[in-house]
């Protein structure tokens, strides 16, 4: 069997997998939990392979040195690529404890099985376990390949619902990295630069100490790096409180309010790819263009970030809830001057991140300040308005596009052009590097594997919509952002996949049919018709009443980055002068489902999220740079807005390759929020978010 | 300024001497050692801090502690513990009725609050209750759902006096 990718790359099984506390079995795996549940089913897959019960599985904390280096915890992979290599881990781990076990009874390994740890001969207790046979078993071996796993049919573990592994902590109030505290901790805050190119012409530190009613309070001031330490954190709090009020700096960024709007993006200094196909030769094909767009999004993590770091005699250890250990070390190495042999990264739970908001940041702040500062623990803690002004948000897009129905109604031809800032930096440019003045540098993210001439851009991500369409082109145009942005949750994938299911309800019209019709005459994947199908019967599509009555029906359907989860949505809703959700469903084919109640958890999430970002969420620049920094100006969707989510899993089909759910349910909520506003309107709105200000202009329009 | 402050936190009486212009959240953060409140914005617009001060819940980054003398404070360390769960952090684990959590103590702590109120709550009041407190993941069915289960639960076995602050 070929080894997985992740296995490959740290190829040796006691990374993973190890026996050495009695009862307990040490699982390492490099994916970091952040609530999505990933170690919960990472330790069921492993609970399964091993035959022990979840109870014996201590799962590792990601650190560097102790974990497997699997590089970002991202793109909805770790059920995936991790849930792979834990997989043959254990498998290959299990054969060889088998096989001890056989040498040491006389028998057949065929006859030996395993009970919660008990090795059983011919069905009888052995007295043999894991823990009796490690001191003869050699786990520090590489995977051989010549193990297969457990066929999904004798699964007891993975494909039912396991509590998540995190939850009772945070039930109980545990469970942070931003409650962590060390004897003698400095609380640290850090002055920002407004805009990459500004320059501290100024600071009053006499006047800051005097606000901070704290003359002991410390001022770190090295180029345009400033941060304020003391013991006391309201201290530290209130010297950049006074810091923002006086400084004064040259060079500082001064935006136009307009660049808030995607309407900017085509104007903005753009390296271009475009498609390599030809276009279509001209015929009398009907054809329709149009414009989709989403502005600049904010992660929006409940907790700002932070970042804990102490260097003691050459070692530098960091805390730091970050998506992965190892590309934080590598960069924190960088930045701090420090080898990385001599910097230990540990992953620390935080508050959802959802993509790369400011966590790397703040880890990096308090790296940054540890090794100049050695012995005292660091602890960063960003305020609400540096996590909102200072994160890289996620970018803003604009999709425009053109389709040819044949004769018959058919999509004949489509092609997609997209205008998007970047959705990976790469984790480069970080805030503390810029202020430090080191020179630029590469990210240290490197792309993933392709194959030659492939390129990977975040912002291509489902461009083509997920129908049996014979021509096909996308073009990117990737700008360069008036503000740092990043990945997102799904990165563009939810964003094109919002654009084109839009568009093929525009392209039903234009063919005179039923948009789920349309659909499903153009999927040939049974897997596929059945989420369409699925989803149409639970939202009741075949009562859906006429259109601008301001109630709607909409309806949504893509294949999760054309690979990976079959998702298809449908959102009920009404509109006066603004959008009310009556209801919301999802049906979903993700392959092979580990924990059902997790992967639902997921979709439910994305579906509600998606549903924030498409009728109120809008990042805002002017001025020195972001200018929507408190919940205020950033309003999200609340608990008396949400409505009632259905979500459904489809089951039998576990012996499908297993794809991820944290980011596969945004585009087709987004979208089918979007049909549905259309089919209550009887007008199409195109640009997010769904203001109440759009609605009234769009219903002026209607009426004139 | 610095001055000594009694309160009643998770029905113990404390005493505190420390500026009375330092916020509740901070106080029960760096001087009580209680850090189930925690920061989220620091203007009382999310809820990852509330805490509840003689039977409502509050932002307890809005609350300055020199206001607070002779108040009765609950903080989520005070409604139940692994040993001893208050039958909302039951419900909220059996409905896993969260993920990241980063907002959940915050939210028990504003749904304690009105069980207390009400032990009979619509979805609709629930809703209401729970509308000032933010959650980024979307969890909000499955912690509506959790708080109905709780009431369920309480109405049938109501929990012991004392048990539970």
């Amino acid at each position: 069997m070929s080894i997985p990718a992740s296995l490959a790359a740290n190829p040796r099984l006691d990374r993973w997998v190890g026996f050495e506390e009695p009862g307990l079995v040490r699982i390492a795996v490099g994916k970091v939990e952040y609530g999505q549940g990933a170690m919960t089913g990472l330790a069921q897959i492993a609970a399964e392979e091993l035959d022990v019960g979840m109870d014996r599985l201590d799962v590792v904390n990601p650190e560097t040195d102790l974990s497997p280096d699997e590089g970002l915890t991202v793109g909805s992979m770790s059920t995936e690529s991790s849930g792979a290599s834990i997989r043959f881990a254990c498998a290959e781990a299990r054969a060889l404890f088998v096989a001890a076990a056989a040498r040491r009874l006389g028998c057949d390994p065929a006859e030996i099985e395993i009970d919660d740890g008990a090795f059983l001969a011919g069905g009888e207790p052995s007295g043999l376990d894991y823990w009796a046979l490690a001191p003869e078993v050699d786990l520090a071996v590489a995977p051989t390949g010549e193990v297969t796993p457990k066929p999904p049919s004798k699964h007891k573990i993975v494909g039912r619902d396991h509590g998540r592994l995190d939850l009772p902590a945070k039930v109980f109030g545990a469970a942070y990295l931003h409650d962590l505290a060390q004897p003698g901790m400095l609380h640290a805050r850090v002055l920002r630069q407004p805009g990459f190119h500004a320059r501290l012409a100024g600071l009053d530190e006499a006047a800051i100490r005097r606000a901070a009613g704290d003359e002991t309070v410390e001022i770190l001031r090295e180029a345009n790096f400033v941060a304020f330490l003391s013991e006391s954190e309201a201290a530290a709090n209130a010297a950049i409180g006074a810091a923002e009020q006086s400084a004064r700096w040259d060079d500082a960024r001064d935006l136009s309010p307009a660049l808030s709007e995607t309407a900017s993006l085509k104007a903005l200094p753009a390296q271009s790819f475009p498609s390599p196909e030809p276009p279509p030769e001209r015929s009398n094909r009907r054809r329709h263009t149009a414009g989709y767009s989403r502005p600049y999004i904010a992660h929006g993590s409940m907790g700002p970030s932070c970042g804990l770091a102490v260097f003691d005699d050459g070692q530098l250890t960091v805390w730091t809830h970050a998506q992965g250990v190892y590309p934080l070390r590598m960069l924190i190495a960088r930045v701090c001057g420090v080898e990385p042999a001599s910097i230990k990264v540990i992953h620390t739970q935080g508050a959802g991140t959802y993509g790369h908001n400011g966590s790397d940041d703040a880890a990096i702040d308090a790296a940054v300040i540890a090794v100049r500062r050695p012995g005292k623990p660091i602890r960063v803690l960003w305020r609400r308005e540096d996590e909102f002004g200072h994160e890289p948000v996620g970018t803003a897009m604009h999709v425009e596009l053109t389709a040819e129905l044949d004769a018959g109604g058919r999509i004949a031809d489509y092609a997609t052009e997209i205008w998007s800032g970047s959705h990976t930096g790469g984790r480069g440019r970080c805030l503390a590097e810029t202020a430090l003045g080191l020179p630029p540098a590469p990210p240290i993210v490197p792309p993933p594997n392709l194959p030659a001439g492939v390129r990977f851009s975040g912002g291509i991500l489902n461009a083509i919509p997920s129908y049996d369409i014979p021509a096909r082109r996308v073009t990117e145009h990737v700008v360069q952002a008036p503000v740092r942005t990043s990945s997102l949750r799904g990165l563009g994938g939810p964003v094109n996949t919002y654009a084109n299911e839009c568009f093929i309800d525009e392209l039903a019209e234009l063919a005179g049919e039923d948009p789920v019709a349309f659909r499903l005459a153009q999927i040939s994947d049974p897997r596929a018709i059945h989420v369409v199908t699925r989803t149409a019967q639970l939202c009741g599509w075949d009562k859906r009443g006429p259109a601008a009555t301001g109630r709607g029906l909409g309806f949504a359907y893509c294949r999760y980055r054309d690979r990976g989860a079959y998702v298809a949505a449908a959102v009920a809703l009404t509109v006066d002068t603004e959008v009310r959700l009556d209801h919301m469903w999802c049906v979903t084919d993700c392959g092979q489902v580990i924990n059902p109640d997790g992967a639902k958890n997921q979709l439910e999430g994305g579906m509600i999220m998606a549903a924030s970002w498409a009728l109120k969420e809008q990042v805002r620049l002017a001025g020195r740079g972001i200018a929507t920094i408190t919940w205020d100006d950033y309003p999200i969707l609340r608990f008396d807005e949400v409505p009632p989510v259905d979500v459904e899993l489809v089951m039998d089909q576990q012996d499908q390759r297993s794809s991820g759910t944290g980011e596969v349910s945004l585009g087709p909520a987004m979208a089918a929020i979007g049909n549905a506003v259309a089919h209550a309107l009887g007008a199409r709105l195109r640009d997010l978010p769904f203001t109440r200000e759009r609605i009234a202009r769009a219903l002026l329009a209607s009426d004139s | 300024m610095l001055r000594d402050i009694g309160l009643t936190v998770n029905g113990e009486a404390r005493r505190l001497h420390v500026d009375d212009t330092r916020t509740l959240l901070d106080v029960l953060r760096s001087e009580l050692d209680l850090k189930a409140a925690r920061f989220g914005c620091g203007a009382g617009h999310c809820g990852t801090c509330a805490v509840i001060v003689d039977g409502d819940d509050v932002a307890a980054c809005q609350q300055e502690v020199g206001n607070l003398e002779g108040k009765a404070i609950t903080t989520l360390e005070g409604i139940g513990t692994p040993e001893r769960p208050h039958p909302l952090q039951i419900a909220f684990i059996e409905m896993q009725a969260g993920q990241c959590g980063y907002c959940l103590a915050g939210i028990l702590v504003g749904a304690k609050a009105l069980l207390d109120r009400n032990p009979n709550p619509s979805r609709a009041e629930i809703a209401s209750a729970l509308s000032w407190h933010l959650c980024r993941c979307g969890a909000h069915n499955r912690i509506m759902a959790a708080v109905e289960l709780a009431a369920e639960h309480m109405r049938e076995a109501p929990m012991p006096q004392g048990v539970a602050a």
